[in-house]
């Protein structure tokens, strides 16, 4: 979960942004058609991101339904089993899940996040199934977070995805990585960290991979900068995969999640020049 | 440092940033907005270049000696020991050049960067020492050894290039040294009257060096100001002893030269006006030393505490006398203090220039983890630092108040003129 940092930038409507190209009819200057094409590039972009981020939360929704049906129906081992993997979704497609920043709490909160007896969703069983090893006394938990992603789904519609989100989309994704995934504070009770921090750099790179040929065009060094170290990323984290999925946080070495946090430092920092797009050329 | 009158603004609106790079770097989308909120009055606030022919608090970046090695001590350290992630040299050449130009920037009290209107972007310029006066900060950039060949590698085709000077040190008696805080294959030293702006600096570098280095050890040091000591009197360490009384004149360019600046003879062409920088993380038993009784402090350093005085004598500067003896036949100055050992016959010398560090307390004890970043620099190691280092590891009567954590070696590079970089001569 994202405290409380209700993305401002899916209020901005997209005139903001663009808004002086469609001020100036009346007088346009040569070059406003350029600006008009790369703006409107821009929002092609984005809709295409909104798909993706739709689809995300539909599997996300369709995941949650066997995680919260094991739990109900007392199945520790198959619950902990779907436990990281349904989560991947939500983590891939945060920056548009965490928009709501009346459901993101309710799905995502951490111990210590929101008042004890408003402490729900996914963490909450997180902690019954690795902490307590039981499910007894969850079933609650599972109908209401059931209740809420669907809620989620329904009201996932609605966002207006602007390029200013996809721009600030991709760094906070690794922002999330860096400052929760990264010193194992997510997921405290499974350890299954390593899953949720696959899922953010995916989503980050998705949204590199939409934007790419506008970046491409503009400074492509930048841009296979960016692509090398997302590789490099993905390197490392090729070390720590175990089966289908990965490591548990606490077999890491000290000095692999120092080389972790480093590779997303310095994947995040010529990540944060994506905004380079919004620039005519 | 940074006033400029309204005629300077004008002048380096039209010069530096023209409208049409202006709008370039706008963007489509900010511009307008940006323009609209706060008018061309807020644009001129990112071009920050200093008005002309002010000097005060600026040490020059540019010369043929690198500065902060024989400039005086400035108030704080930023030092920073990096490791090189990438494996290409090129970008190891860009990335020297591309500091070069942000430390002639931030040395001179500029940002770095040049000011982009596009909010979509984080600014080139982390923003911390806007306003602040360039605060004598000096950037002093060295090589380790390890950037020449590394587990056999060549690793950007300079192992032939390594000096043989260039290498770890020798396992010294009690050196208990972690790994964490020793070696590196550059090091950044960033000395400066304001800790922020030493800050400042690393952190740009560092962050400019991103994806191709990374932080292997950093550590903040200090000494009094010059503003709680007018007089500029020798430090004191955190012992409470005056560190540092003879040192090497750094106004004395034969000393400097004897001593300091490594020569044509000495070795590799690149390094010709450079040094050779040695580092020790020094940790200080503060508690135990606080509970040690005046006389054995004093005959621990070879001195008196207050005055600063070789022991029997009266006064900081005068005449140290090794064989001087008591009415009954004892040296009056220890041979296993800290001053005899140092001196040696006296013919050996180094440019000290150490910080003190405080780093809050150490977890596992709840002691002050607290010391000394010892730092100095030579002409040649190997008949410098380490025959004193050897003589101290053996016998240091300090060595009951002290341990060894870090080490590190690095070869500082010689300076550069304008137009060139640093390193231009390692890799050129």
């Amino acid at each position: 979960m994202k405290k409380a940092k209700a993305s401002l930038a899916v209020l901005l409507s997209t005139s903001l942004l663009f808004g002086c190209a469609q001020e100036k009819e009346g007088t346009k200057p040569a070059d406003d058609n350029a600006k008009e094409a790369s703006a409107s590039k821009l929002d092609d972009v984005s809709s295409e991101y909104r798909e993706y981020a739709i689809g995300e939360i539909e599997e996300f929704v369709d995941a949650t339904e066997e995680f919260t049906t094991a739990v109900s129906a007392g199945d520790i081992e198959k619950a902990k089993e779907l436990y990281a993997p349904a989560r991947m979704h939500y983590e891939r497609a945060e920056p548009i899940a965490e928009v709501f920043g009346d459901l993101d709490p309710k799905i995502d909160a951490r111990e210590g996040d929101v008042k004890d007896e408003e402490w729900g969703g996914y963490h909450r069983i997180e902690m019954g199934l690795w902490e307590e090893n039981t499910t007894k006394g969850y079933e609650k938990y599972a109908d209401q977070l059931m209740s809420d992603v669907n809620l989620l789904r329904a009201k996932v519609e609605t966002v207006e995805v602007t390029p200013d989100l996809l721009i600030t989309g991709a760094v906070d994704l690794l922002n999330e990585v860096s400052t929760s995934k990264v010193t194992g504070e997510e997921d405290r009770y499974s350890h299954t960290d390593l899953y949720d921090f696959v899922a953010n750099v995916e989503g980050a790179e998705k949204i590199y991979e939409l934007l790419n040929p506008a970046l491409k065009e503009k400074d492509a060094k930048l841009a296979a900068e960016i692509q090398q170290r997302f590789d490099d990323v993905y390197g490392l984290l090729e070390k720590h995969k175990e089966g289908n999925g990965y490591i548990s946080y606490t077999d890491l070495k000290e000095s692999e999640v120092k080389e972790l946090s480093q590779a997303i430092d310095a994947l995040a920092e010529p990540l944060s020049q994506i905004g380079i797009v919004t620039e005519e050329s | 440092m940074k006033e400029h009158t309204p005629k300077d603004e004008i002048g380096l609106f039209t010069k530096k940033v023209s409208r049409r790079n202006m709008l370039k770097t706008a963007g489509v989308g900010g511009i307008g907005v940006v323009i609209g909120a706060s008018g061309f009055g807020g644009l001129l606030t990112l071009s920050e270049q200093r008005a002309k022919g002010q000097t005060k608090d600026i040490v020059p970046f540019y010369g043929e000696r690198q500065a902060g090695i024989t400039t005086e001590a400035q108030d704080n350290l930023y030092f920073a020991s990096l490791e090189v992630t990438t494996d290409k040299r090129s970008d190891l050449i860009q990335l020297f050049k591309d500091w070069t130009e942000a430390a002639a920037q931030m040395t001179a009290g500029n940002l770095i960067g040049e000011a982009s209107l596009n909010t979509n972007m984080p600014p080139k310029d982390t923003g911390e020492a806007k306003e602040l006066s360039p605060s004598n900060l000096t950037i002093t950039f060295g090589v380790g050894p390890t950037l020449f060949s590394k587990d056999g590698t060549d690793r950007f085709g300079l192992k032939s290039k390594r000096p043989a000077e260039l290498k770890d040190l020798p396992k010294f008696p009690l050196d208990a040294l972690e790994d964490e805080w020793s070696g590196g294959d550059i090091c950044i030293q960033a000395c400066a009257d304001d800790l922020q702006v030493a800050f400042h600096a690393v952190r740009n570098l560092v962050r400019i060096g991103r994806g191709k280095t990374i932080i292997h050890w950093a550590q903040t040091g200090f000494q009094r100001t010059k503003q709680a000591d007018s007089q500029k009197t020798t430090p004191r360490n955190l012992f409470g002893f005056k560190d540092g009384t003879v040192n090497p004149d750094t106004n004395d360019n034969k000393e400097m030269n004897e001593h300091v600046w490594v020569k044509a003879e000495d070795g590799p062409d690149w390094l010709v006006g450079g040094s050779y920088m040695v580092v020790r993380r020094i940790q200080m038993y503060i508690e135990v030393w606080d509970r040690t009784i005046l006389k054995e402090q004093e005959n621990t350093f070879g001195r008196h505490r207050d005055s600063g005085a070789p022991l029997g004598m009266k006064n900081e500067f005068d005449t140290v006398d090794l064989e001087a003896k008591d009415p009954n036949g004892n040296r009056i100055i220890p041979e296993d203090s800290h001053m005899s050992l140092s001196r040696g016959d006296g013919k050996a010398k180094i440019l000290r220039r150490p910080y003190s560090y405080a780093d809050g307390m150490d977890p596992k004890t709840g002691s002050f983890n607290a010391g000394l970043l010892f730092i100095c620099f030579q002409r040649n190691p190997s008949k410098q630092f380490i025959p004193i280092q050897e003589r101290l590891a053996k016998n240091d009567k300090l060595n009951e108040y002290i341990v060894h954590r870090g080490s590190a070696m690095f070869a500082c590079l010689p300076g550069v003129k304008k137009g060139g970089y640093i390193g231009d001569s390692l890799f050129g």
